[in-house]
């Protein structure tokens, strides 16, 4: 990453160039020919026989890594052609659309580190250069990726800024500055402050200033002017994006479902680093109008759904292979996760006519930034909701805000919904402190008090 | 007389338990867990048909951490569902069973059918096992035997604070080396198993009447004790507590 990008205006055409060609050009010309690639397969190879546990396999999925891929391959020429930001997942990404920002999300690309099982290695460089086992995962595999130049990626662009939000948690203020000192780039931090009753008025005010405040800085260093309207029209896309993965996730009260929630994390990618984007909505339509067909065709995620879950916290990337096949070959199946459900859960308070405030309002009202009753409340509403007959909660080590609180709840979601709930030991990317053994009993222990086994 | 065999792969022994059609116990065997796992479950189970005269047909079933490789198994079931069945056919109540095994400790409370209704185990390390107290009582050259007799003469007990096995081993070296008597030491220990057993029991022990104790490490009586009075109550000893997860396999058969 400390490689030089050619200077002056001519150079900044080029990047430009290579850049729009990475994205234009380049992406779609592999996407065409991993599409050949597939068809080629298909007829030399003789036909798979079909899974005995899931059901066909999304379509959308390639699709899906077409468009990250996209993504990710313009990423690498980003710098010196458009402004770069890194910026936290529940960052109010609408701000930055209109001047053009290329956006990575450290939090997407370590994430990609996890399910590729590279998180470890990454992990134990930013501990080497001194930061605590006990950190976020995702910060430890974003630290180590940027210290080692080590990425699935290829290459993510140096940034002009840094955008952190408080909603998701504190780790990011510090993990943030870190990478400020590091990359010696500003970093901007919007303070949201933690919701332990109903949201005020002053919140909202409290935390627009900060957002306009923050989108000026952004138009600064991008050397553009505030467009207002322009920023109307990306909440307004950023709101439709929401409404459709609202829709893919709903599609799961149909019985059998019709996707899971282990795979809901993988089609978050779009939602989280592309909201606001045009190809983030198309992407979505795709996907819910499979989603539709599967549900009207009775096809499920696996092919005999008996029992249907929830599942609390970020998924533990490294394992979402074989804690699938686990669940499905004794008949049960995700059918919605608080992660994302957070997704689609604010969808209808984005307002167009009112970007600021009501991205103020989006962005401060986060579940994980809301009390254990909110919490407890929106677990009930999504266990009747997509009838659930049990839940599981990822005690994940090393991300607290989401863990801290989950024995009582577990306790009363049992109580008050009258399901089963398991609490499983894990870690969203660090896989030294997850016990494969003793979770996996559990789980089995946990499926075998279901009875019918 | 359709015979029933359930076979408890643990993490420090091997048990196997054969009945008959009521679930009376027909057999049982118990032999230290070896590497080759397959061929041991084999060979056990072979013995124990031979001993029972089944003609070599019976229905089995396999639990415990090697219970993917018993072979001969029909069905292959958690620990979890085994202990509670086990337990609940011997004591026929309701409540919470505590099962110090060799390398963890699980708490299940059982519904008045006999169904789990809810379990808790030990995450990630050996802290509050079997393995716990061996690894220290090796250490302080005391045998199981005399366990009962040293923790009832010690008076006062010593503080043990770690609940990690190796630092408490750690801790347990800096007493004897401070002039502390084993048989405080003995005390302290078993005070702070139990400390750590029910600390990780907590919410499971509310509002129970009965607590029941099972695995290998109900055979000593100080920790009986220790844990009674940790709890509040008296603890009841399931009969033959280290066969009750392979009992409850037979049963499943």
């Amino acid at each position: 990453m400390s490689e030089k990008q050619p200077t002056g205006r001519g150079g900044q055409m080029l990047r430009r160039l290579q850049y729009e060609g990475a994205a234009r050009v380049v992406a779609p010309a592999l996407a065409t020919g991993l599409r050949a690639q597939r068809r080629l397969r298909s007829w030399r190879r003789p036909k798979k026989e079909p899974s005995e546990w899931f059901g066909p396999p999304l379509r959308a999925t390639y699709r899906l890594k077409e468009v990250l891929t996209r993504h990710y391959l313009s990423g690498r020429y980003a710098d010196g052609a458009v402004p770069v930001a890194w910026v936290t997942s529940g960052f109010p990404i609408e701000l930055l659309r209109p001047f053009g920002y290329h956006v990575v999300y450290p939090e997407n690309h370590a994430a990609m580190c996890g399910v590729q099982r590279k998180g470890v290695k990454l992990a134990q460089v930013a501990e080497v250069w001194g930061l605590s086992q006990d950190t976020c995962g995702y910060a430890r595999c974003d630290i180590g990726s940027f210290l080692s130049g080590n990425t699935p990626a290829g290459r993510l662009p140096k940034p002009d800024i840094l955008l952190a939000c408080t909603n998701i948690c504190q780790t990011v203020v510090h993990w943030y500055r870190t990478l400020a000192a590091i990359l010696k780039v500003p970093v901007f931090v919007v303070d949201t402050p933690f919701l332990s009753g109903d949201p005020d008025e002053r919140t909202e005010t409290y935390v627009a200033e900060q957002l306009e405040e923050c989108m000026q800085l952004c138009a600064r260093i991008a050397g553009k002017k505030v467009d207002r309207k322009a920023l109307g029209r990306v909440a307004q896309r950023s709101k439709e994006a929401s409404e459709l993965w609202g829709e893919c996730l709903a599609l799961s009260q149909a019985e059998p479902a019709p996707w899971t929630g282990f795979e809901q994390f993988l089609h978050l990618g779009p939602i989280v680093a592309m909201r606001g984007l045009p190809e983030c909505n198309a992407y979505y339509r795709e996907l819910r109008d499979e989603l539709r067909e599967r549900v009207k065709h009775g096809i499920g995620a696996i092919r005999h759904e008996r029992f249907r879950l929830l599942w609390d916290n970020l998924p533990i990337w490294y394992e979402l292979r074989s804690l699938s096949t686990l669940l499905a070959e004794v008949g049960f199946t995700i059918v919605t996760t608080t992660y994302s459900y957070g997704w689609a859960e604010t969808a209808p308070l984005f307002d167009p006519r009112d970007p600021i405030v009501s991205a103020a309002r989006v962005y401060a009202r986060v579940f994980i930034n809301r009390s254990l009753d909110f919490r407890l409340e929106m677990m009930k509403k999504l266990v009747n909701t997509y009838s659930c007959d049990g839940a599981i909660l990822h005690s994940n080590h090393s991300c607290k805000p989401y863990s801290v609180g989950q024995i009582d709840l577990a306790d009363r979601l049992a109580k008050e919904a009258s399901i089963r709930t398991l609490l499983l030991d894990g870690d969203h990317i660090d896989m030294r402190v997850h016990s494969k053994e003793q979770a996996e009993g559990r789980l089995a222990a946990f499926m075998e008090s279901f009875g019918g086994l | 007389m359709t015979i029933r065999i359930g076979i408890d792969v643990g993490s420090t022994t091997t048990k196997a338990v054969a009945v008959d059609d009521s679930g009376r116990v027909l057999a049982r065997s118990i032999e230290p867990g070896d590497p080759r796992i397959a061929q041991q479950a084999q060979r056990m189970l072979e013995a124990l048909l031979e001993r029972v005269g089944g003609g070599g047909e019976a229905s089995i079933v396999a639990t415990g951490y090697g219970r993917k490789l018993v072979a001969m198994a029909g069905k292959k079931r958690t620990e979890i569902s085994c202990h509670a069945l086990g337990a609940f056919h011997v004591m026929n109540r309701p409540g919470v069973l505590i099962d110090v095994g060799g390398q963890d400790t699980k708490v299940i409370r059982l519904n008045s059918d006999g169904s789990v209704a809810d379990f808790v185990m030990n995450d990630k390390c050996a802290a509050g096992t079997g393995r716990f107290l061996e690894v220290i009582l090796a250490r302080l050259g005391v045998s199981w035997d005399e366990l009962a007799d040293r923790y009832a003469s010690a008076d006062p007990p010593v503080q043990i604070s770690s609940t990690c096995t190796v630092f408490a081993e750690s801790e347990v070296i800096s007493m004897l080396a401070n002039g502390q008597p084993v048989d405080s030491v003995v005390k302290g220990l078993h005070i702070a198993l139990s400390d750590r057993i029910v600390s990780m029991a907590g919410r499971l022990l509310m509002g129970v009447e009965t607590v029941l104790l099972s695995g290998g490490v109900a055979s000593n009586s100080a920790m009986v004790a220790a844990l009674s009075s940790k709890v509040g109550k008296p603890v009841a000893v399931v009969p033959e507590p280290q066969f009750v997860g392979a009992l409850g396999a037979a049963l499943l058969g």
